[in-house]
């Protein structure tokens, strides 16, 4: 497929421009190590003084912060680099470049940053989850695993279009990059099953910056807490939202000028 | 004579140096905004984890949920009153060179940091104090508040912001060594969250991490302030506290000017 061959080009240009700073991966393996550490000391206190919270048990716990270690990871890994790419070439100008090459543009600016060592947080998550498996055991059937990968990928593609919608924003705003801070800090809050929050936060977290999507359903499958009706919202929300980040995107396109021109 | 005379110099130089940061400042609001909201952000995702935890009876070693409530309320707001945000500008400011404009004035430079933060401040003071409002609505905190945990609060929480403001300063100054001081940042990060009390009041860590986070300065930069505050200590408690952080205050005066000079012989500015 031509997609996956032009992110394969993408990534292996990553990788050669990044090997030149190989101490960059010390660095960020530190950093991550140092950032799951913390979550788990987090937990470790909470949970010496209760053996529930919320109606999570600490293995549960566990499932979503790998959860949101992968999630986040693939944000930093892809996500957030394209779409700051996106507007940092759309105030200089550059994004001429990238329109006059015969792919879709959408999919040119999406992948054309990859922050490689980002990967680490995306295997720490996956690692964190296997072991959570692990000792949640028999209890996931092909009915969670399904549903977990659905909510999952569902999760991914809302996260990234409504990235994609505050990006495009820039072709008519200039300072864009503080919404996205904004984001930043909310998913902070999705490390913690949304069903603690009073109503207008967790109502916040779903429909206003859309974290819970991408954290606390996915992992609410896993443990066996998703409904039918959650499950399929959640397929409905990621394909609304990505056709509305693909017409958003166009239009924006059709606004711009080119600051080179 | 010279004393008075020096005092003078400063106090004008705080004051035009007030006048400029905050028309600049003013220039940034939506950036402060943004800053605040993560700032308040997080206290409140611990005040709801922790009230959560304390809903059974007996709460959590006593603690009620209306306590974590007054707890996090009281410091989410001395967490903006002392928190700055100079390790990521001293970076920048190394990197791109734009350090030497402020090493060709005839003051120290810190002093124009310190005048930025405290304007920045000015201007999100009122959306703090209407968070802190909403939230203490919402969440119904409970505090022994009295006259004299109020009034010892004030100079507390003024050693907590020079403590604080020194500290990381000093951290800031790494930049003069190294680029990565991302990694840096962080450690110093995970270090506040756990021995500060942000990630849960100190009373509740394990008795040795207590034992260690007496004997560091992030208690006294953000905790100690809000336990007296609420009327958790004792007066011999506060008094010693505030003895606390007078000589960790005496010693990172010392350590900023021992960094500073150091770090000044090794700068060489980009593009000069």
């Amino acid at each position: 497929m031509n997609l996956l061959r032009l992110m394969a080009v993408f990534f292996r240009v990553s990788v050669i421009n990044e090997a030149a700073y190989r101490a960059n991966f010390f660095v960020q393996l530190f950093q991550s190590v140092i950032e799951l550490f913390t979550a788990l000391a987090g937990l470790a206190v909470i949970f010496s003084y209760t053996h529930a919270l919320g109606g999570w048990r600490p293995d549960e716990m566990l499932a979503l912060v790998g959860v949101f270690f992968l999630v986040g990871g693939i944000i930093s890994l892809i996500i957030q680099p394209g779409m700051s790419g996106l507007i940092d070439s759309v105030r200089d100008g550059t994004l001429d470049f990238t329109l006059t090459k015969p792919e879709d543009a959408q999919v040119l600016v999406s992948i054309q940053r990859v922050a490689v060592w980002s990967l680490i947080d995306l295997l720490l998550g996956l690692g964190v989850l296997g072991f959570a498996l692990v000792r949640l055991g028999e209890k996931i059937g092909g009915w969670e695993a399904a549903a977990f990968a659905g909510t999952l990928i569902a999760g991914s593609f809302i996260v990234y279009s409504f990235w994609l919608i505050l990006a495009s924003l820039s072709f008519w705003f200039v300072r864009v990059e503080n919404l996205l801070e904004i984001f930043r800090s909310m998913y902070e809050a999705g490390r913690w099953p949304i069903s603690l929050y009073p109503g207008w936060l967790r109502f916040a977290l779903t429909f206003v910056v859309p974290v819970a999507f991408a954290t606390t359903i996915p992992a609410e499958a896993l443990t066996g807490r998703l409904g039918v009706g959650t499950l399929l919202g959640s397929l409905a929300a990621a394909l609304v939202l990505f056709m509305l980040a693909r017409q958003i995107l166009r239009l924006g396109l059709r606004h711009y000028s080119g600051a080179s021109a | 004579m010279k004393l008075p005379s020096r005092l003078q110099g400063l106090l004008s130089l705080y004051t035009q140096q007030f006048k400029t940061t905050f028309a600049s400042m003013v220039q940034y609001r939506a950036s402060l905004v943004i800053w605040t909201i993560s700032a308040i952000l997080e206290p409140l995702v611990y005040l709801i984890v922790w009230s959560t935890a304390a809903k059974g009876p007996g709460g959590v070693q006593g603690y009620t949920a209306q306590d974590f409530a007054a707890y996090y309320i009281a410091l989410m707001i001395v967490n903006q009153a002392t928190y700055t945000w100079i390790m990521y500008e001293y970076e920048y400011r190394i990197r791109h060179g734009s350090l030497s404009f402020a090493l060709l004035r005839p003051v120290h430079p810190i002093h124009a940091d310190i005048a930025d933060n405290l304007s920045s401040k000015l201007i999100t003071l009122p959306l703090v104090l209407a968070v802190a409002a909403i939230l203490a609505l919402l969440f119904h905190p409970s505090a022994n508040l009295q006259p004299w945990t109020v009034a010892a609060f004030i100079p507390a929480l003024v050693l907590a912001f020079l403590l604080r403001f020194l500290i990381e300063w000093t951290l800031a100054l790494a930049a003069f060594w190294t680029t990565r001081v991302s990694a840096i940042n962080q450690v110093y990060f995970v270090l506040m969250l756990f021995f500060s009390g942000q990630i849960a009041p100190l009373a509740l860590l394990p008795a040795w991490l207590q034992g260690i986070a007496a004997v560091l300065p992030f208690h006294w930069m953000v905790g100690f302030p809000v336990e007296l505050l609420l009327g958790w200590l004792t007066p011999r408690q506060a008094l010693e506290g505030m003895g606390a952080q007078a000589a960790w205050l005496a010693i990172s005066l010392l350590l900023v000017r021992l960094v500073w000079r150091a770090g000044v012989r090794v700068y060489s500015a980009v593009g000069a």
